[in-house]
């Protein structure tokens, strides 16, 4: 049972992060609940490796006999943060020229585009 | 130099790359000629492209492994593990392949004109190879976990693309947030769902988990995560909302790639219902969902289109309404699919209209943009209400948009007849009222597409307009190469649904060819 | 305008930014022996660049840090990358045409607890020096121009 408690944590990081995307109006915000929801799969990702008993899996430094965790989810998890990093700082951007162009960060004042 | 041939798949996605990263350095020095250098690049991978299109139309699905020589790892018990990225090319991969190379290589000679007096316009190439790159890597590929680092390279280089002019005014920004985020959490959940595959399977070959596929409680939420969310990339309704705001804002060139990127997200959502998930699916529930989803966009795109002034965001709004027209046919084609005879009679024929029609959308989709482009190129603006008298003027747009119109309508003899007469047709003999919706939303089409060309091109000529000259060359023989491709494919519709859109069809309904050819090698 | 620290944390980051510079081009270095590798390694080393701005402010390490090379070097380190893949077209795209060959990097690896060799790993150790120098120039560019483009902004709400 307490076994299950990351996949509970995941459950509630991508709530969280769900939440804030659609309630909140705040352009930073929105980012922040974006980062949440990533951060959230990738916590999911690296719990499906995870095997009872085992050591961390590095070549160098496995005796005999022991069970090593799978690698491969942890180099997935890698390349989501990586392109997690690329996203965060795009939307920031955006978020900058938006402050500099409309004056305000306030979802409901930006809607210059409708119909 | 057939050495070097035997690794086009490889080359395909590898010229691009280091083209985009070799293309700031040369811009540092001489600033005019890198725009000739990235369309002679695109125009060789073109080139690559159709021989690859050669080899697998006649020889059958093709595999290349990357990183080693054999796709998977024999231990010592005899048992095989695959464990390399491969890439799995099969009639609709190269089918999509082959849209995708001439969209970007037109778009690269549209370039050479329309952006010429912009500053930055090094890191503006460098994004269009990258946006290429990672259209053909979701086409080509046969690794889930790789399709999906490639989404993501598509889609953050669209969003760079659509804000990039966003030093002008704050528009282009605004898309680019709104499709920022969608595109985010689309690409998170798609990874979700990858996560869920690998946790049950602990594999990450797209034809492995198709065999050793059972249909679980896990593997239906990610069913459902991976139609909902390439639904909503691909533009379909009720996810729509960010289509009309990224497809005005963009330069029209991008607009055109955006499209092809659209489809390739369309390619995906098949690719998962036929092949992934291939016989353990209940295939007449999820295809009644795309059936609906398709007859929506369709209505909902056309009602909406009517009533815009500003001319891309109705072109936008088209584009959903076609995308439902791919939908219903590949749709119907998915709720036969457990029925030999219906399939027989109009099933395979209601899937070949459909998949002919998202070459047939993107050739005339990409020219009514790239008209709208010539026209806020010369005027300045994209209301309708202040242009007018433009047919004097620019007789070459003019022409071409006639074209387009037509097209798009499905008048013969150009290709959006030929297409749309395949999926009426075949409905009709499914269910006819879903063949009677279809061609109300024709009639509608033609209707605004007669309100745009009379706002824009007839009419008297007006006193601002009268200096206005057609457009530079290089635009021209953009225009005129899609113009040349849509009465080609709309005089010989027989030849290009028997050699290409044929194999593409079969490649999706025989569903055990497609893990067959892995483990066959492995 | 960005102003610069006060004299203690100015003194304590001209000591500290070298070590840290140093810890990172060592993650880099060993990616295939420990935990770590290019992403990592050259995100250790931008976070000393933005400890260089934080402290010095926006003008003062202009000169030191100018934009065009950190660009420059962007460019360089994947045209390395993508070079290093296109050698082993010998048998296919990505090979590692390097290991257990006695080359460059080439000696076999031992397996078992041992303190690891760095001589070993093939076009892997290349490919990590290659990420980690672009990544280090990219996070670079990103602090930079995300630190102009606040001054402008600050400057225009000024009056």
């Amino acid at each position: 049972m307490i076994g299950n408690f990351p996949f509970v944590a995941v459950v509630i990081l991508i709530g969280l992060g769900i939440y804030t995307l659609i309630f909140k109006k705040n352009l930073i915000k929105i980012a922040i609940g974006i980062t949440l929801i990533e951060n959230g799969t990738n916590l999911f990702l690296i719990t499906l490796g995870y095997r009872k008993g085992a050591i961390a899996p590095i070549y160098t430094q496995a005796p005999e006999g022991v069970k090593m965790v799978l690698p491969t989810p942890q180099a997935l998890t890698l390349t989501s943060i990586v392109i997690g990093v690329a996203t965060t700082a795009l939307i920031l951007s955006i978020a900058m020229i938006l402050y500099q162009k409309y004056g305000t960060l306030n979802t409901d004042e930006i809607r210059r585009l409708r119909g | 130099m057939s050495s070097i041939l035997m690794h086009a798949p490889a080359l395909v996605i590898a010229l691009p790359l280091l083209t985009a990263f070799v293309t700031p350095v040369i811009g540092r020095f001489n600033r005019k000629t890198i725009s000739w250098f990235v369309s002679f690049i695109l125009g060789l991978t073109l080139l690559l492209i159709i021989f690859i299109a050669n080899q697998v139309l006649t020889n059958g699905a093709l595999i290349y492994v990357f990183g080693g020589t054999e796709a998977g790892l024999t231990l010592p018990s005899g048992y095989t593990v695959p464990i390399r990225i491969i890439f799995h090319i099969d009639g609709m991969g190269i089918f999509m392949g082959l849209i995708t190379a001439v969209v970007s290589f037109l778009a690269a000679i549209y370039s050479i004109s329309f952006m010429e007096q912009h500053s930055g316009l090094e890191k503006y190439y460098t994004l269009l190879l990258l946006l290429a790159t990672g259209m053909f890597g979701m086409e080509l590929t046969g690794d889930i976990f790789n399709f999906f680092v490639f989404l993501e390279i598509a889609s953050i280089a669209s969003v760079a693309l659509i804000s990039f002019r966003s030093t002008l005014a704050g528009e282009p920004a605004e898309a680019g947030f709104k499709y920022m985020v969608v595109s985010s959490i689309s690409a998170l959940m798609v990874l979700f769902a990858i996560g869920l595959f690998y946790g049950q399977y602990d594999v990450l070959n797209m034809a492995t988990i198709a065999s050793v596929m059972q249909f679980t409680q896990l593997d239906k939420i990610a069913l459902v995560l991976l139609v909902s969310v390439l639904a909503m990339k691909a533009g379909s309704v009720p996810m729509h909302m960010w289509t009309p705001d990224a497809y005005s804002e963009a330069p029209a060139a991008i607009t055109m790639v955006l499209v092809a990127a659209s489809q390739a997200s369309l390619y995906a959502l098949f690719r998962t219902t036929f092949s992934l998930y291939n016989v353990t699916l209940n295939t007449v529930t999820v295809g009644w969902i795309i059936i609906i989803l398709g007859i929506l966009s369709m209505f909902i795109g056309v009602t909406m289109a009517i009533i815009q002034k500003d001319i891309k965001r109705l072109m936008a709004y088209h584009a959903i309404s076609q995308t439902g027209y791919m939908l219903l046919g590949v749709g119907v084609g998915l709720a036969v699919l457990a029925n030999p005879v219906a399939l027989e009679n109009f099933g395979i024929k209601a899937m070949e209209g459909g998949i002919f029609h998202i070459m047939n959308h993107a050739m005339y989709k990409g020219l009514l943009f790239l008209t709208a482009g010539a026209l806020f190129y010369r005027t300045g603006t994209r209301d309708l209400n202040k242009m007018g008298g433009l047919a004097n003027n620019m007789m070459y747009t003019t022409i071409f948009f006639i074209i387009g119109a037509a097209a798009i309508a499905g008048i013969p003899p150009f290709n959006g007849f030929a297409s749309k007469l395949i999926i009426y047709e075949s409905v009709y003999q499914f269910n006819p009222l879903l063949s009677i919706i279809a061609m109300l939303v024709s009639i509608l089409t033609l209707a605004s597409f007669v309100k745009v060309f009379h706002s824009a091109f007839l009419g008297p000529k007006l006193e601002q307009y009268k200096s206005v000259q057609e457009v530079p060359k290089s635009m021209v023989v953009a225009m005129a190469t899609l113009a040349c491709i849509i009465v080609f494919f709309g005089l010989f519709p027989d030849l290009i649904v028997k050699h290409i859109v044929h194999p593409a069809v079969m490649a999706l309904i025989n569903q055990t060819h497609y893990t067959a050819t892995i483990l066959g090698g492995i | 305008m960005i102003e610069e620290m006060s004299r203690i944390v100015r003194t304590i980051t001209t000591l500290i930014y070298g070590f840290i510079a140093v810890y990172g081009f060592y993650v880099i270095i060993h990616g295939h022996l420990t935990p770590g590798g290019g992403f990592q390694g050259g995100a250790i080393v931008a976070s000393a660049f933005a400890l260089l701005l934080v402290t010095y402010g926006n003008k003062n390490t202009q000169s030191f840090l100018a934009k065009d090379i950190l660009s420059l070097l962007e460019s360089t380190g994947l045209v390395l990358f993508i070079t290093f893949a296109f050698f082993g077209l010998g048998a296919t795209f990505f090979y590692n045409f390097l290991s257990n060959s006695g080359g460059l990097f080439g000696s076999p690896a031992t397996i078992g607890v041992n303190p690891g060799d760095l001589n070993t790993g093939g076009t892997i150790t290349l490919m990590n020096m290659a990420v980690g120098l672009e990544v280090l120039a990219a996070l670079g560019v990103i602090v930079l121009t995300m630190s102009v483009a606040a001054e402008t902004i600050q400057k225009k709400e000024k009056p």
